[in-house]
């Protein structure tokens, strides 16, 4: 039996009927078609399918799709805006922050959440920002290089 | 609801553990009841020198509160508990509900004061924290009981603690634990709680490691005697994250160098400590 949810989703407002055990990770992707979001390790430990659920970073993976019920998703998708991309977006193509990409989108909305909380964050804040988020091309370094970078360019922001 | 619906009936707090538990099939509830559309749930209150948290208080908001200023311990645990994802989720009384081996909340709390309040059909009661946890994953709580609070007793000034867990990465459960709360006088300590984390099926109340360390100073002889009493209390199982034999050296280890930081807590020193990885 499905239930009829609300949920706005990069702004957009969705109506929509899920199946109660269907996960977060599963209405983005399967029912929004918003395929940036993606399912590593389904085990609540990779931090690819990491969302912002009302701008707090969650494992989309470890949550149900009912449970977002009236609440604000931000994905990947919803970074960009106007055609430009996301200072965020534009510092991990500038810094070299990514090799395949299938972590990008996660580690991307994990950065979203620290700046909009800390501004200046050191190395250790950065660190512990996504130690939730796993990588397994890039090594980090350039991650954070590019974390600090988007934490520059958003200054004033 | 949940006498309504039955033994296949499970209460859903942050999910954290419980949703994977269910992809594993090791949990295959017919019922969820999710507590998180529940308003007034999730709340830290200082009141009579004792803190009463909202059973559906979020890892993240206790270690973005005020808290850890005043006990360290509570930071220690809140902060270190998985990652940012996983913090912003779990909760504090679902953590203590879920009674896994592994949880940290449990270790942190078992060297504070802590009762855990339980709602059901016929009103609430109030059970110490020691007589909660009963054995993995099974708690005191009634078939049709919530956690309604967790109240924890404000160490007294002059206590100092740390909380030290050992783990192969974030996300993943420590391979072993070790809480310290103590009161010091010079350099006696007057008093010392310590637990264990990882290394049975529940906490571990190392009462040998607390006597070796009561009046004692603290001294090389003192913390080697006390990590020895540590790891005699210790009963650890050998898996995936390591050995027993392992695992009982680690959390002796832990023991020491949580009393190293507790000390220096006490002595109004401002330490901080993150949990250590492979």
């Amino acid at each position: 039996m499905n239930v009829p949810m609300k949920v706005t989703v990069n702004g957009k407002l969705h109506a929509l009927d899920v199946e109660p055990r269907m996960l977060l990770v599963e209405m983005v992707r399967e029912q929004l078609d918003l395929t940036g979001t993606h399912v590593g390790c389904d085990t609540t430990y990779c931090g690819a399918c990491t969302v912002l659920l009302n701008g707090a970073a969650v494992k989309s993976c470890t949550m149900f799709a009912v449970q977002a019920d009236g609440a604000e998703i931000t994905t990947v998708e919803g970074l960009e805006k106007d055609g430009q991309l996301h200072p965020i977006q534009k510092a991990f193509g500038d810094a070299y922050g990514l090799q395949c990409g299938y972590c990008t989108p996660g580690l991307m909305l994990s950065t979203l959440q620290l700046l909009s909380e800390n501004k200046q964050p050191d190395e250790k804040d950065m660190r512990k920002a996504i130690a939730g988020n796993t990588c397994r091309c890039t090594g980090y370094q350039n991650v954070l290089k590019a974390m600090q970078l988007a934490a520059q360019n958003m200054k004033g922001a | 609801m949940l006498s309504q619906l039955g033994d296949d009936a499970k209460l859903l707090a942050g999910g954290q553990s419980l949703i994977p538990l269910m992809k594993l099939r090791f949990a295959n509830p017919a019922h969820l009841i999710d507590l998180n559309f529940i308003a007034g749930t999730s709340y830290i209150h200082n009141a009579n020198s004792a803190l009463r948290f909202g059973p559906l208080t979020r890892h993240a908001e206790i270690e973005n509160s005020d808290i850890p200023a005043r006990i360290p311990i509570l930071y220690d645990c809140a902060a270190g508990i998985a990652d940012v994802q996983v913090r912003n989720r779990g909760t504090i009384g679902g953590s203590l509900a879920e009674a896994d081996p592994s949880g940290d909340w449990a270790v942190v709390l078992s060297t504070l004061a802590t009762q855990v309040r339980c709602l059901g059909k016929n009103g609430e009661r109030t059970v110490h924290l020691k007589d909660f946890i009963q054995d993995a994953y099974t708690t005191a709580l009634a078939h049709d009981e919530l956690v309604s609070e967790v109240v924890v007793d404000i160490p007294a000034k002059g206590s100092g603690g740390a909380y030290l867990a050992f783990k192969r990465a974030a996300p993943v459960y420590p391979t072993a634990s070790a809480a310290v709360q103590l009161t010091m006088d010079g350099n006696v300590c007057k008093d010392a709680a310590i637990a264990l984390g990882c290394v049975g099926l529940t906490a571990i109340k190392a009462k040998d490691a607390e006597a070796a360390l009561r009046g004692r100073p603290i001294s090389e002889r003192t913390l080697s005697a006390v990590a020895e009493a540590a790891r005699a209390a210790a009963d650890p199982q050998s898996d995936m994250r390591g050995s027993a034999d392992y695992k009982r050296t680690l959390v002796g280890a832990l023991v020491r160098r949580a009393i190293t930081i507790a000390v220096r807590r006490a002595r109004g020193e401002h330490v901080e400590v993150s949990h250590l990885y492979a």
